[in-house]
Order: C-alpha cells, then sequence, then structure tokens
C-alpha cells in the first residue's frame, strides 16, 4: 500500500531540508470541513509562554465520525486534542486563541464553565489511569459527580451499561468491588473507557489509548473504537498508521504545529495529497 | 572501522575478562558500602538503648513507693469529732495528731522536742489526706484502732530503696542516726513496704516528692496538645491546599513559600516570646493556659505541617486530577475526592512528627507562663498547667534524690507518650495507605 502510493508521488517529494523551510508557507490541504460537524476549530492558535504549538489550525469534527490526527512526536496533536475539552487549562502558560466551538457553543466562551464541557467532551488518555478505587466506584464516579443517578439501582444500572459498552462486563462483573488498578493494562484502558461514557459525554477525546497495550489488548480497544462510533464523536491521536487506517473516518496529518493535511483515511494512506503526508507515511520521518 | 571489525573476537573475550577481574572489586565496594550503613545503624541503635538504660535505670524506682505500718487510733477527741454524720467535721479534723500520737506510742525512746520532729518526719506530711479518706470512706472506724499502711517520707524512702540485704552502704541523707534506727526497727518489724507508686500517676506536682505525680502535667500536656491537633491540623491543611492548588504562582506566592520555610527553622522560644506578646499582652488572656500553650505550639507546628502536606499533595500523580478532571469533577471535588485521601497518609506523617515535637518543648511554654509551681489537676484547657517536658525540667531542678528518680520516671512517661503517637502515626497510615 505505502510502496504504491510512495511510487505514484515520488516525482513530488522534496528534500527534507526544503520540506522545512517550507511548513512555515503550509496551508491546510483536503477536506477541513465537515457538513454535520459536531466540533469546529477555525484558526486555533496555541502558546506555551512565548512558544507556538499550534498554528492557525482549522478543523470540523463531524457527528459521529472518528477523526484520527497523527504526525511526528512533538508536532502538536496532543495539545490541540487537549484545547477540546479545555484540559489546557491546567497548564498555566498555555494560551489559546481562534474558534473553537461544540456545536453553536463557544468551548472558550468566558461564562463556558469546564465541567459541563467536559460531561459533554470526555477524555480517554495515553496511560491507563484508573483511580485508586474500586472498579465500580471508577465507573461511577463521573456520574456520582454530575449527579446523574437519583439512586443506587440506576446508578448500578450506568455501571453495568458503560461496562457492558466497552467489552468489560463479562471479565469483571463478578468483582465489581476489587480494586481497579489491579487489573491489566487492556482492562485497565478499556476501564478508563466506561468511566469516560458512563457519562454519557457526545464526543470522546482518546489520546493514544493504546500505546501502553499489547496488540491483542490494542484489538480489542480499536474493535470498541469501531462500535462506539455509532453513539460518539471521536477525536483519536495515534502513533500507529495501521491503527488510524483501520479505526477511523477520516485523518488529520499535523506536522510541527500546523495542519499539513486532512483527508478521508482511505485517501490519506493510499494517495496522499501533500508531500509532507506522503513522506511521513512513507517512513521518511516521525 | 576494519579494524575494529578484525579485533572484534580478541576484543570480546578481554572485555569480559575486564568485567571479572573488577566483579571482585566491586562487590567489596558493595560490602564497604553496606558495612557504613550497618554501621550507622549500630551508632544509632547503642544511642537509643544507652539512652534508655540510663533513663530506665535511675527512674524505675519511682514507680514504687515507701508506706510505713502504723497501728492509728481515730479518736473523736483529738479530731474533735462529734458528730460524724457532718462531713464538713471530718474535713476540718486533724489526722496529722493522730499519726504523731502513733508514732509516738510506738517509738517511746523520742523525748525531747528535736527527737519528736525527727520521728514525726518519718512519715510523709500528706499522709494525714490518707486517713481523713479512710474515714470519710467508713464513718464507723471512728473510736476504732486500726492498722494502716501511710505513705512514707522521701528521705524514708530512697534510704529504704538504697539499703541492699548485702550490708553495703545505703544512701542516708538527711536522715540521722536516730531516725536510721528507728526506720531499721521498722524494717525488722516489717512495718516497711514498697508498693506500686500510685500517688506518681494520680496526683499533681507537690513540693514533696512522696506526694509529687505526673497526672497534672500530662494533662496539662493533653489538653495542650489537642488546642495544638485541633487548630494546626486544619489550618495547615487548609493552607497546603490553597498553596498547591489554587495560588497563583507568582512573587507573592514565592515570597510566602520562603517564609513558611523560615519561619520552621524559626528558635520555639522566639514562638514563646510572640505568645507572650500577642496571647497573653495583646489579648490578655492568663497565663500558664493550655489554651495559650496549644496556640503557641501551633503556631510553631504549621509550617512543618504546611510543608509536610505540600509535599504529600505534590506527591498525587497528576494522571488522578487528569482523569478526575476529564470526567467533569470541579476543582474543590478533585481535591476532596481524590487528592486529599491519597495525600492523607503523607499528611498525617508530617503533622504527627510536628505534634510529636510539639509534645516535647519546653521553652515556648517557660515564656508563657506554664512553668508555674500548680498543684491541682487541670480539668480543661482554661485551667493553669504545666506540660510534661516542663515539669521534667523543674523536677531536674530539685535536690531532693527522689526528685531524681522522679525525673526519669517523667521522661519514661513522656517517652511512652512520644512511642505511642509513633505507632499511633504508622498505624493511621498503614490503614489509610491504598495498597492498590
Ligand atoms: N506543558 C507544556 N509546556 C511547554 N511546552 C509544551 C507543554 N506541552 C507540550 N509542549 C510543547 O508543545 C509541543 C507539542 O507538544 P505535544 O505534546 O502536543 O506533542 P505531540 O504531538 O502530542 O507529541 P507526542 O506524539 O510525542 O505525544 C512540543 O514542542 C512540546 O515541547
Ligand atoms: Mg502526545
Amino acid at each position: 500500500m505505502k510502496e504504491t502510493s510512495a511510487a505514484e508521488k515520488s516525482a513530488n517529494i522534496k528534500q527534507d531540508s526544503d520540506i522545512n523551510q517550507d511548513i512555515q508557507n503550509v496551508q491546510t490541504v483536503g477536506t477541513p470541513f465537515s457538513d454535520s460537524a459536531k466540533m469546529t476549530m477555525r484558526n486555533v492558535d496555541v502558546f506555551y509562554g512565548d512558544k507556538q504549538a499550534i498554528h492557525d489550525v482549522s478543523l470540523d469534527i463531524g457527528k459521529n465520525e472518528v477523526v484520527a490526527m497523527i504526525g511526528p512526536s512533538g508536532c502538536g496533536k496532543s495539545t490541540f486534542l487537549r484545547c477540546l475539552n479545555r484540559m489546557n487549562d491546567t497548564i498555566e502558560s498555555c494560551k489559546i486563541t481562534g474558534e473553537l466551538k461544540l456545536e453553536d457553543r463557544d468551548i472558550y466562551h468566558p461564562k463556558q464553565d469546564v465541567v459541563p464541557l467536559r460531561a459533554r467532551v470526555g477524555m480517554v488518555f495515553q496511560k491507563p489511569n484508573p483511580f485508586p478505587k474500586s472498579i465500580y466506584d471508577n465507573v461511577a464516579y463521573g456520574p456520582k459527580v454530575h449527579g446523574l443517578a437519583s439512586r443506587k439501582s440506576e446508578l448500578d444500572e450506568i455501571v453495568e451499561h458503560s461496562l457492558k459498552r466497552a467489552g468489560l462486563w463479562g471479565e469483571v462483573k463478578d468483582r465489581l468491588s476489587s480494586p481497579g488498578t489491579g487489573l491489566s493494562g487492556g482492562q485497565q484502558q478499556r476501564l478508563c473507557i466506561a468511566r469516560t461514557i458512563a457519562v454519557s459525554p457526545e464526543v470522546i477525546l482518546m489520546d493514544e489509548p493504546c500505546s501502553a497495550l499489547d496488540p491483542i489488548a490494542t484489538a480489542r480497544i480499536e474493535e470498541l473504537i469501531a462500535e462506539l462510533s455509532q453513539n460518539f464523536t471521536i477525536a483519536i491521536v495515534t502513533h500507529s498508521m495501521q491503527q488510524a487506517a483501520r479505526v477511523s473516518h477520516r485523518t488529520a496529518y499535523f506536522h510541527m504545529g500546523k495542519l499539513v493535511e486532512v483527508n478521508a483515511t482511505q485517501r490519506v494512506f493510499t494517495n496522499p495529497e501533500h508531500a509532507l503526508t506522503e513522506a511521513y507515511i512513507t517512513g521518511r520521518f516521525g | 572501522m576494519s579494524m575494529n571489525t578484525v579485533d572484534k573476537q580478541t576484543n570480546k573475550t578481554n572485555t569480559i575478562d575486564l568485567v571479572n577481574k573488577n566483579l571482585a572489586k566491586r562487590y567489596r565496594a558493595e560490602k564497604r558500602f553496606k558495612a557504613y550503613g550497618i554501621a550507622a545503624i549500630l551508632f544509632g541503635l547503642s544511642c537509643v538503648v544507652l539512652l534508655f538504660t540510663d533513663i530506665i535505670g535511675k527512674g524505675h524506682s519511682a514507680f514504687l513507693q515507701t508506706y510505713v505500718y502504723l497501728e492509728v487510733e481515730f479518736d473523736p477527741e483529738s479530731l474533735e469529732i462529734d458528730d460524724i454524720s457532718d462531713p464538713g467535721q471530718i474535713a476540718r479534723a486533724d489526722y496529722t495528731g493522730l499519726i504523731r500520737t502513733a508514732l509516738r506510742e510506738q517509738f517511746t525512746d523520742a523525748n525531747g522536742r528535736r527527737d519528736r520532729r525527727s520521728l514525726y518526719a518519718l512519715v510523709s506530711n500528706g499522709a494525714g489526706f490518707n486517713l481523713r479518706e479512710k474515714l470519710e470512706d467508713d464513718p464507723t472506724l471512728l473510736n476504732q484502732s486500726v492498722g494502716v499502711w501511710l505513705l512514707a517520707d522521701d528521705d524514708v524512702d530512697t534510704y529504704y530503696k538504697s539499703r541492699n540485704d548485702d550490708g553495703s552502704e545505703a544512701f542516708t541523707g538527711r536522715l540521722n542516726e536516730k531516725q536510721i534506727n528507728w526506720v531499721e526497727t521498722l524494717i525488722a518489724n516489717e512495718h516497711l513496704v514498697k508498693r506500686f507508686n500510685t500517688t506518681f500517676f494520680s496526683s499533681g506536682d507537690s513540693r514533696e516528692p512522696e506526694q509529687a505525680g505526673i497526672l497534672g502535667a500530662m494533662m496539662g500536656s493533653l489538653f495542650t496538645l489537642l488546642v495544638t491537633i485541633a487548630l494546626s491540623f486544619p489550618i495547615g491543611i487548609a493552607a497546603a491546599v490553597y498553596l498547591e492548588e489554587y495560588a497563583p504562582k507568582n512573587k507573592f506566592t514565592d515570597f510566602i513559600e520562603v517564609n513558611i520555610n523560615n519561619l520552621a527553622a524559626v528558635p520555639s522560644i522566639i514562638f514563646g516570646l510572640l505568645g507572650l506578646s500577642i496571647f497573653i499582652g495583646f489579648f490578655e488572656m492568663h497565663r500558664s493556659l493550655p489554651l495559650v500553650g496549644g496556640l503557641v505550639l501551633t503556631l510553631m507546628t504549621l509550617p512543618t505541617i504546611i510543608i509536610s502536606s505540600r509535599a504529600a499533595i505534590k506527591s498525587v500523580p497528576p494522571s488522578i486530577r487528569d482523569a478526575a478532571l476529564g470526567l467533569g469533577a470541579s476543582k474543590m471535588q478533585v481535591v476532596l475526592h481524590h487528592v486529599l485521601p491519597l495525600a492523607m497518609p503523607g499528611m498525617l506523617t508530617g503533622a504527627i512528627i510536628g505534634f510529636a515535637q510539639a509534645l516535647g518543648e519546653t521553652a515556648p511554654l517557660l515564656m508563657i507562663g506554664m512553668v508555674a509551681f500548680i498543684v491541682d489537676i487541670p480539668g480543661g484547657v482554661a485551667d493553669p498547667a504545666t506540660a510534661l517536658p516542663v515539669q521534667i525540667f523543674l523536677w531536674s531542678d530539685s535536690p531532693e534524690r527522689a526528685f531524681v528518680e522522679r525525673t526519669s520516671a517523667a521522661i519514661m512517661v513522656l517517652l511512652a507518650f512520644l512511642i505511642s503517637m509513633n505507632t499511633l502515626a504508622i498505624w493511621l497510615r498503614k490503614r489509610l495507605e491504598r495498597r492498590w
């Protein structure tokens, strides 16, 4: 797959040194916009102190779409993802400009409270990070915080439902009161996903959710993402191009803080539009 | 390049030889390193053993007290009691007279005022209270003659304790020859006995060693410590949480941080002076109160608690915070549900070290008058009191030999207090620590 695409585009590939010089003038190519956008980002710049980590990124994430974000290490994928539910608020030096909207609401509007925002835009982290509490309490925490269940039986139902959707119910139903940290890495990550979907968010952000997992656990999570995409909008950062190819509808390629190309996943991996994307997926850097 | 590839084979064997040669050296270094550690531990342990054997060796005898057996007649005439149902009469009566009469009857060779005074000095001048209590408990004793065990004077006590059957010289102290003879007679008649010293644990301070007890100081320390714990733990945790979680990182918070660290190193006597001028001088609180002592010790322990609590909060993994924030928990919920429970063992450890320090603190308490001679056992934070370390300081200043052993015994009580506090700390930490 890569071989052919590399051969086709070989004429367009420039030298690496040229690539790095040209990055200043890169304009996003492809189809960054969507007709049924769940989240819309326009001209987003992100600064850590004086250092700019994201340059003028515009992107839509469609409803029930899975958008994969790929790119070399340090290109700003996590930074961009964390803007979408304002997790960057915890970093004091981080400044964000531009327009970010969840449906019609401005995410960074001064009156926008982060608590309801994060209830609508959930996040799964790179390293599984279950709370040092029981499996049940891990999943029940979000609903409890947001007051989603008025009775214990309702809460039980949410926990069971979430664990089932995360594909973990069968493995843990007999030990809901044992610690969540006692599970295997893959189970922990699925627990974290269950914990996130227990709040019934509309969007789920995933930052390299499989990077700490073995291939079998990874395959299970990928299956899960495919299932979840029927009900949720998902933005996933990944270092594995195979994974991006398997789970996502559209793929966004970031390079040094710029959004270089957004296209249907199929297209990005078979016939990339931009030379930088080409260079990345053929393994010339990253 | 080519040379390298050629030599690769020989190089390999050389390397492993070199490694093997160095291995012995490395093992030796490791053994030395271990030996240093063991030596350090042994040194520390031997210091502890030395301290404990010295203190226990000196202090163990304070847990026994000598009692004298006397036949006492509750003579209503000399007691001036005509109505036994009147508690006032029982309370006012002169019991010392009874004891003196009993002593005179037993040792008829005491003639002349000086002799008699020596004779009376064999029994503690507090022994009258024992008789009163007896009569109060059982009024039918009036008119009867009963055998009672009375508190011996500290000189008799010291003599009896230092006296060995092997005939070696006993410590006579202030006892004169006649007194020694009387004591020997008492011993021969088995009218002298050593019993567990309940007085030491049930009464306050006294000028007379045999009547002096540690309870007053213990209660004083307890009340002081309660005030300290009640104030410094919540204030310290609140300050640490604010500084770690909410405070903006700027010059001002840096300034606060530097000052807290400075305060932790300020000599405690300065906190005493501060307490003297603020609580007693400005707020006009009374001297010698556990309340004031607790306030001063709060000032002193706060920096320790804030610093250790901040360290404990810092050590909570950021991934847990992220997880909770990502679910939409508010900052306060993150702190209350996740950060504090995870930081609590560390906070408690730091706090209890602070409290143990406060318990052993003397200097600031001297400044606010908790060094006064107080006989009554305090019943609350607003009763004048002294504290264990101050009591130790006071007794160690007294010349009587009986106070020397009581000083050591008081140190033992203080150490027991400290050990139980530290045990509690370890137990709490084990309990609160999440093992998952
Ligand atoms: N907290 C921070 N403070 C300052 N600079 C930061 C911070 N976090 C990230 N950066 C910088 O921002 C840039 C983008 O970082 P980011 O973590 O978004 O990269 P990434 O694409 O997620 O990389 P990776 O694939 O390795 O996770 C990097 O140059 C990084 O050094
Ligand atoms: Mg990243």
